[in-house]
């Protein structure tokens, strides 16, 4: 009987659309839903997941490679002393509402981010702009205080985007951007439709609508998957599932990067004894994580970088698994009944990799408590109340090992030696010597065991077996839709 | 019939044992972990098979059965020592403001739903055993009640209970002396049908993460461990169900089985 | 039956004042603060601080349980931290679904379980009728969520008959929405089923045995024909009460099958509220939620009242 009903709905659909036609709607399923969908006033990777390079676009833009490529600004001139960018704009650009984007605008949107009362969550991103100058409708200067290696690359974050000053204060419901698609309609709890946009400045996507599914259950996932509910699934929730699901001809496996460093994080002013800190860095088995927790994705790290990264240096050695040599440590610097709080968020990685952490402390002879927690109380608790002593987290930013030179920082590790060098590191602009910076800024924190290096992220991807175009990598967090098609 | 009360009987009987065995012994170590010999189907060494982190799963189902009975024993007793008091004092009172205002509250806790009861305990102090013990020792708390103030208020008509008043005796020597004697068949009863209910509950908090943390295993978080690796390894999330389902039905049937050998009388009295 | 109601309806206010006032409480010390929540990890402190202010969240706490009291009067329920949109639109959006799927449940155990407890009190004590009652003992006690895993496996993944989850939305046609909703409300269906067949049985069992179902019999009705006409209505009012009772388990029970099968409805609503610290969502679902629980309890009483006259004195 659902048989028939179903090709009853199958011939419906034949006799409404043109025979044979190429399929042009997708549905792309996510984890989790953005809590709202301005990217200027939020720091949830899933807004971006939906806006970035669909709806919304900025000055610059990442490529699937991770490189920062020209999108609002057709080309850029950088003063000799590299403190004054004048951006030359795309003509002919226009918002989803029909107004025409242009210097006023691009002037608008960044002094909004770095205004006093601003909510941008990246607010740093724009701290190093003095001014901001329209110089005609298509040209923009912006002077930096000081020489800024990285604003190129900042400017193409997706709370960088540029926005109109018309549709701004709605951007959280209702999302107008100059992107090659427009906000259709947010179901909450369900899902979020956009359409192509026919006033596009580029060239038009191949697609003409999409729709963003939420579906934070893996098992659900993974059903929805093998019911065809979803068309591709870029972050797919459950690693366990995808040997079943490569095996079946209908569906690709995409396995790629991240910039998400898997780390055991570690409260340094709690846990400041660095042969403790050593200790637990040689009891942990990285192999069995990767293989227990995501079913053998991963990378190993050594150290805070992705190893992707032509400055990635492997320092897995340095914390080999090696549980006689922790007892060791331990035993030499008197240690006994150590007894520890590991609070684990809700992924899969922090979950399930926080349980055989757990046991492989114990194996020598560190107690650990585990509690889970929600975001919400991850955030407020370990990451600002700084009331923790061991957590798992992938942090999933690109090119983030300054967060080593804040002390203030959740983890809390001060080692001015280290400072000194990433403030250098932010005004160095010759490749090999950021690379020298880089090498001995990983060195450090690999000899200080500051956290537990675990492994970097891969970005575990299903998608039906006849869509091309999907981002394999995840150098920022996006579903870049633009170069996405069917070949059937 | 005499068939309940053996079949529930044995089944209740196994898995306490089961649960009091593994404090002494279990097949393997819970909290050892052999990720190369995960997903192991049943065989000689690992009756039940293997999990996902290669952990024996007959063992887990042993530790598990004493967290689930210490969980659900908790609340009943939680629901009892609060409850029956309560409605001793309600029906000793009865009509008066303080039967009033018992009544009420219970009606307050009746209008939420053991979850949501759940769902807001870990809200404010963050999952563990003890908020699934709290939460489902609140939600039994008014069942006790009334079960309690009935059978109380019928008692209090009678006419020997009017005798000791006449002879001179408060209500709360009178309530405890008399009136909780001739209940007391009652309350074992219901107590076995909210052990039931505790039982499912607290599998339904560690199945939506709000009961046991882990290493602790417990049946419910190992349903909701599985459920992903339903589809290639049935064998992880059917044994813990089946445990959840055998220990409920067999404490229903010893509860009606109780009830019919204690008291055909009593109407049973379930929620 | 005036003063029956009225003292009812009182007792019903009363008990909805007195829950607006513990979940207000309860959520007033739920530590976390929304702002650094939607903000996220490197949010600055200025942009959560002037969140907060956005937000209103620094006014004192009895005008804020006045301001949220007196919008559940008005429909007003204040915007959602989160999703920034009213939180009445939210709720109303997965009342669509949550609704429903709870009568969809109950018409399904009811259909199911008056058939049957009656087959099984005209055949009381024979094979049949311990058949369905052995039946129904294990029904009580299969966790409906774990059904609910298996029933995905088979009818979702392997079966592909119905789809694994999700909502597509009352708009894409009432039979794309009862496709979806219906292994969530079998799932759901199975222990008030039971529940509800072993008190048909026991109540006709009872009505059978009094003595104007034996005079119909002397009369000559068959015994078909006397359960039909005369012990049915009788036996449906302990029926009535156990829909009753069994409401709350009812939405309990919804909460972690809307979360299996991700349905949007108001059980997910309140996970993702509490997950993303939006509290006043959590506040006013969790009262939506406990105003039906009390609402449907005293309609049960009314229509029992209605039913049975001497019960109006218990009140």
């Amino acid at each position: 009987m659902f048989n028939h009903l179903k090709i009853s709905v199958c011939a419906l659909a034949l006799l409404s659309a043109p025979a044979f036609a190429q399929q042009t709607s997708i549905t792309i399923g996510m984890a989790l839903e953005p809590p709202n969908l301005d990217p200027t006033g939020g720091a949830a990777a899933a807004i971006d997941e939906v806006v970035y390079a669909n709806v919304m676009e900025g000055l610059t833009r990442f490529g699937p490679d991770g490189s920062v490529n020209a999108a609002l600004a057709a080309s850029w001139d950088i003063s000799e002393d590299g403190t004054v960018y004048t951006f030359s704009l795309r003509d002919g650009v226009t918002f989803h509402d029909g107004t025409t984007m242009d210097a006023e605008d691009v002037k608008f949107s960044l002094d909004r981010a770095r205004a006093e009362d601003s909510t941008n969550a990246q607010k740093a991103l724009f701290a190093g702009i003095a001014d901001v100058t329209v110089v005609d409708p298509l040209t923009v200067q912006v002077t930096l205080s000081e020489p800024n290696g990285n604003f190129l690359f900042n400017m193409a974050w997706g709370d960088a985007v540029i926005v109109a000053p018309e549709s701004a204060a709605d951007m959280a419901t209702n999302p107008v951007g100059t992107g090659p698609f427009q906000f259709s309609e947010w179901v909450q709890g369900d899902r979020v439709e956009i359409v192509a946009y026919d006033g596009y400045w580029g060239d038009k996507p191949a697609l003409s609508e999409a729709t963003f599914k939420f579906i934070s259950d893996a098992t659900a996932a993974f059903a929805a998957m093998m019911a065809g509910d979803v068309d591709a699934f870029p972050n797919f929730p459950a690693p366990e599932t995808l040997a079943q699901l490569d095996a079946d001809p209908r569906f690709n496996v995409i396995v790629g990067s991240t910039e998400g460093e898997t780390i055991l994080s570690t409260n340094n002013a709690n846990v400041s004894d660095v042969r403790v800190r050593k200790a637990i860095a040689h009891a942990i088995n990285r192999q069995d994580i990767i293989d227990g927790a995501m079913f053998g994705y991963g990378t190993p790290i050594g150290t805070h970088f992705a190893p992707h990264n032509p400055d990635y240096m492997d320092l897995t050695g340095n914390s080999a698994y090696d549980p006689d040599l922790s007892r060791q440590i331990l035993a030499d610097a008197g240690i006994t009944d150590l007894k520890l709080r590991l609070a684990l968020p809700p992924p899969t990685y922090a979950r399930r990799g926080g349980e055989i952490i757990a046991a492989q402390l114990r194996e020598v002879g560190i107690e650990t408590a585990i509690t889970n927690v929600e975001w919400a109380q991850w955030i407020e608790s370990v990451f600002r109340g700084k009331d923790f002593d061991l957590t798992i987290v992938s942090h999933t930013e690109p090119m983030d090992i300054g967060i080593y030179a804040r002390p203030d920082y959740y983890f809390q590790y001060d080692r001015p030696e280290f400072q000194d060098l990433n403030a250098t590191l932010e005004v160095t602009a010759d490749p090999a010597q950021r690379s020298t910076l880089l090498a001995e800024m990983q060195q450090i924190i690999a000899d200080d065991y500051v956290n537990g290096y675990l492994f970097q992220l891969a970005k575990t991807g299903v998608a039906n077996a006849n869509i091309v175009g999907l981002w394999e990598n995840s150098p920022t967090q996006a579903n870049d839709l633009t170069g996405v098609s069917w070949t059937q | 019939m005499k068939r309940n009360l053996i079949i529930g009987g044995a089944l209740s009987t196994l898995f306490t044992l089961a649960a009091l065995l593994s404090f002494l012994w279990t097949p393997y170590d819970v909290t050892a972990l052999n990720i190369g010999a995960k997903f192991g189907t049943p065989n000689g060494q690992n009756l039940l098979g293997t999990d996902h982190f290669g952990r024996d799963i007959l063992s887990m189902l042993m530790v598990g059965a004493r967290i689930s009975i210490a969980v659900a024993l908790a609340a009943v007793s939680f629901g009892i020592l609060l409850g029956v008091p309560l409605g001793l004092l309600a029906a000793a009172r009865r009509g008066s403001v303080v039967d009033e205002i018992i009544m009420r509250s219970n009606d307050l806790v009746f209008a939420f739903p053991s979850l949501v009861i759940a769902i807001l305990i870990t809200a404010v102090f963050g999952p563990s055993l003890w908020n699934a013990i709290l939460a489902i020792g609140i939600f039994n708390t008014p069942v006790f009640a009334r079960v309690t103030r009935g059978a109380a208020l019928s008692l209090w008509t009678l006419d020997y209970i009017m005798a000791a008043r006449v002879a001179g005796k408060g209500a709360f020597r009178i309530s405890f002396e008399h009136i909780l004697p001739n209940i007391l068949n009652l309350l074992i009863v219901q107590a076995t049908i909210q052990f039931a209910v505790g039982i499912i509950i607290e599998a339904g908090l560690s199945y939506v993460g709000l009961g046991a943390q882990p290493p602790i295993p417990s049946w419910g978080r190992m349903l909701a461990d599985s459920q992903t690796m339903i589809s290639f390894a049935p064998h992880l999330a059917l044994f813990p169900g089946a445990a959840i389902v055998l220990m409920v039905l067999g404490l229903n049937l010893l509860g009606d089985g109780l009830r019919d050998a204690l008291d055909p009388k009593i109407r049973r009295a379930r929620t | 039956m005036t003063r029956f109601l009225l003292t009812r309806l009182t007792s019903l206010i009363l008990t909805l004042l007195a829950a607006s006032v513990v979940i207000f409480l309860v959520v007033e010390v739920v530590p976390g603060d929304v702002a650094s929540v939607m903000l996220g990890l490197n949010a600055e402190p200025e942009a959560v601080a002037a969140l907060r202010e956005e937000l209103g969240l620094n006014a004192p706490a009895h005008v804020r349980y006045l301001t949220w009291v007196s919008g559940l009067f008005t429909g007003d329920f204040g915007q959602s931290h989160t999703y920034r949109v009213p939180v009445s639109e939210l709720i109303a959006d997965r009342l669509w679904v949550s609704l429903p799927l709870a009568i969809y449940a109950l018409a399904l155990s009811t259909f199911i379980a008056i058939p049957v407890g009656l087959i099984a009190a005209t055949r009381a004590g024979k094979a049949t009728d311990t058949g369905i009652m052995g039946l129904t003992q294990l029904g009580i006690a299969v966790p409906n969520f774990w059904f609910a895993m298996f029933l995905v496996l088979i009818f979702a993944i392997n079966l592909r008959w119905f789809p694994s989850g999700g909502f597509p939305g009352w708009d894409e046609g009432l039979w794309q929405g009862i496709i979806a909703l219906t292994l969530p409300a079998i799932a759901l269906a199975v222990q008030q089923a039971s529940i509800m067949a072993r008190v048909t049985r026991s109540a006709t069992l009872e009505t059978l045995g009094q003595d104007y179902i034996r005079t119909a019999r002397a009369k000559g009705l068959s015994q078909r024909q006397t359960v039909i006409r005369h012990a049915m209505r009788n036996a449906l009012i302990p029926v009535l009460t156990i829909l009753g009772l069994q409401f709350s388990f009812l939405l309990a029970g919804a909460i972690i099958i809307e979360n299996v099968f991700f349905l949007p409805g108001l059980g997910r609503l309140i996970f993702q509220a509490i997950t993303q610290n939006d509290l006043i969502v959590v506040k006013s679902v969790v009262m939506l939620l406990v105003f039906a629980i009390v609402t449907v309890n005293f309609l049960v009483d009314v229509a029992y009242a209605a039913v049975d006259p001497r019960l109006r004195r218990r009140a």
